[in-house]
């Protein structure tokens, strides 16, 4: 698996630290069910397919990265900077 | 000398064997044992018949479990052999023994700490003692030892801390010095600069079993007790009726039955998203690799303290070794090259012979990496359907308390005595089993 990171181009697996599933989102402060947050820490789709996730380019420019890659094949199809899409 | 000789000629030993062979009862027919070879010898090996049924589904039973690998297999046994079950079947998408019970480095030990896990595993390791007089199958359960090395002060502290939980639960630890350790294992270096070995925490009663003759041995004995076990059947979908599980569809027809019991860790998530639950766990790959065939030289199960590395020779003289998880999601039953270098990077600290090793083989396979690290034998939200999943990468050791926990629980409806921790609902109530304090981030653990 090589991962091409926008800023430093195309490396190995070795310089990049998985953090996982990028779906949940975390439910706003103000929100008191106990279920919204038990879902967003606990529970995940875990799909077997195309899965967007986090990893750090922890070896390199310590950029943020979504990842979508198939989980069947380790095909990566995707990659965008983190603060892109969240904040 | 002559003696002897003339007492056990070679004449006298077959007439006792025949005579023997003749008051054989034809109940024994099924059993394996020392005189079942001989009489087979004798008569031309024609009394051997497959060691279980290629059963066809039934319209309708009262328990399936979804799941043919170890865990289903000792779950269907125990319930018709403990519980009295009579109407159990097992099914499974491909072949026995060809899932994770096969691939897995065959380590069995109960050197847990915490409360929610250390029993069980006991409870497991106990079962392991007298399984094969059980099932009367030779799984080669060896106890030769397992060996968790000391490379730090505080690391000492961690495992005293470790030894002593597991002797109030009944198990057995031992800590080692480092002269102790060097005299079972000369070759360790001991004194390597960055990670000298300062001591171990042993379980002499941990050791290996051969894991094919598990699901083998489970899978026999089951059938025996009148269990179908049915292969090349994949369940594509849940029965539901008024929010009841009662069956499932699957590529062999559909299926109907009082309870449900998925069992299928590695696929967990695959399969209760057909019933429409999310569940803690996400699919990660475990590498395993094993060496050419070495003449003996470990003689037990020894890991790596500083890094994550783990290590038994099997009988066939290949060393079994592997270490962390890849870290990414997966299904591919493959992983990739950076952990495979750290794997042997850690082995390469402890006993630098390894770099003169060839690696022979190295595979795949897929976890259900729970949330706290720790397994779910549970009822689902789903009446009639039961969940037994995310054993991470510590199933193999957990087979038989498995099924005995998750036999107990679909009989009785209650959970077994040692795996009441093991709920879904702990993670909405806080009560996590985090052996390693990693939080809930699957890859850790």
């Amino acid at each position: 698996m090589r991962i091409r990171c926008p800023f430093c181009g195309e490396r190995g697996l070795e310089e990049f630290s998985p953090k996982g599933d990028a779906a949940p989102t975390r439910p706003a402060l103000s929100n008191k069910d106990p279920e919204a947050w038990h879902s967003f820490v606990h529970l995940r789709e875990n799909p077997k397919g195309q899965h967007r996730e986090y990893f750090q380019h922890s070896g390199g420019c310590r950029a943020w990265l979504i990842v979508t890659r198939d989980t069947r094949t380790h095909n990566i199809l995707d990659v965008t900077l983190a603060r892109q899409e969240k904040r | 000398m002559s003696d002897l000789h003339k007492k056990w000629s070679a004449t006298d030993v077959n007439n006792n064997y025949i005579s023997v062979i003749v008051t054989l009862k034809e109940s024994d027919s099924m059993r394996y044992s020392g005189l079942r070879v001989i009489k087979e010898a004798l008569t031309g090996h024609k009394g051997w018949s497959p060691a279980w049924r290629d059963a066809t589904p039934k319209p309708e039973y009262d328990i399936i479990v979804i799941g043919g690998g170890g865990h289903g297999l000792a779950t269907a046994y125990y319930l018709a052999k403990i519980y009295g079950q009579r109407r159990v079947a097992v099914l499974e998408k491909g072949w026995i023994g060809g899932g994770n019970v096969g691939r897995n480095t065959t380590i069995i030990r109960s050197n847990y700490m915490l409360d929610g896990n250390e029993p069980f595993y006991e409870f497991s390791l106990k079962l392991w003692e007298g399984l094969e007089q059980d099932l009367n199958y030779n799984a080669m359960v060896s106890q030769r030892g397992i060996l968790n090395l000391i490379h730090s002060d505080a690391q000492r502290d961690a495992f005293v801390r470790r030894g002593n939980a597991m002797m109030l639960n009944g198990a057995d630890a031992d800590l080692m010095t480092t002269q102790q350790i060097k005299k079972k294992y000369p070759f360790l270096n001991t004194t390597d600069a960055r990670f000298p070995i300062k001591g171990g925490l042993a379980q002499h009663r941990g050791g290996t079993v051969r894991h094919d003759a598990v699901a083998w041995g489970y899978a026999r004995a089951a059938d025996q007790q009148g269990v179908d076990i049915i292969q090349n059947c994949e369940v594509t979908g849940f029965i539901m009726e008024n929010g009841t599980c009662c069956g499932v569809e699957t590529t062999r027809g559909t299926i109907r039955a009082t309870k449900v019991a998925s069992c299928v860790a590695g696929s967990s998530g695959r399969v209760m998203e057909m019933a429409g639950l999310r569940l803690p766990i996400e699919s990660h790959v475990l590498q395993a690799f094993v060496s050419e065939g070495l003449k003996p030289l470990l003689p037990g199960v020894i890991t790596f303290g500083a890094g994550h590395f783990y290590c038994s020779q099997s009988d066939k003289g290949g060393l079994v070794f592997g270490g962390d998880i890849d870290g990414y999601n997966s299904y591919a039953q493959r992983g990739n090259l950076p952990v495979v270098e750290d794997v042997c990077e850690g082995g390469m600290a402890i006993f630098p012979m390894l770099g003169r090793i060839r690696l022979l083989r190295m595979w795949g396979g897929i976890m259900d990496m729970s949330m706290d690290g720790s397994p779910i034998i549970d009822r689902t939200s789903i009446d009639g359907l039961y969940f037994n999943g995310g054993w991470c990468y510590g199933g193999f050791k957990a087979t038989p308390a498995s099924g005995y926990a998750y036999a107990h629980l679909l009989a009785r409806d209650e959970p077994h005595p040692t795996a009441t921790a093991y709920r879904f609902d702990r993670f909405n109530r806080g009560l996590m089993i985090d052996e390693k304090g990693m939080g809930n981030q699957p890859n850790l653990h």
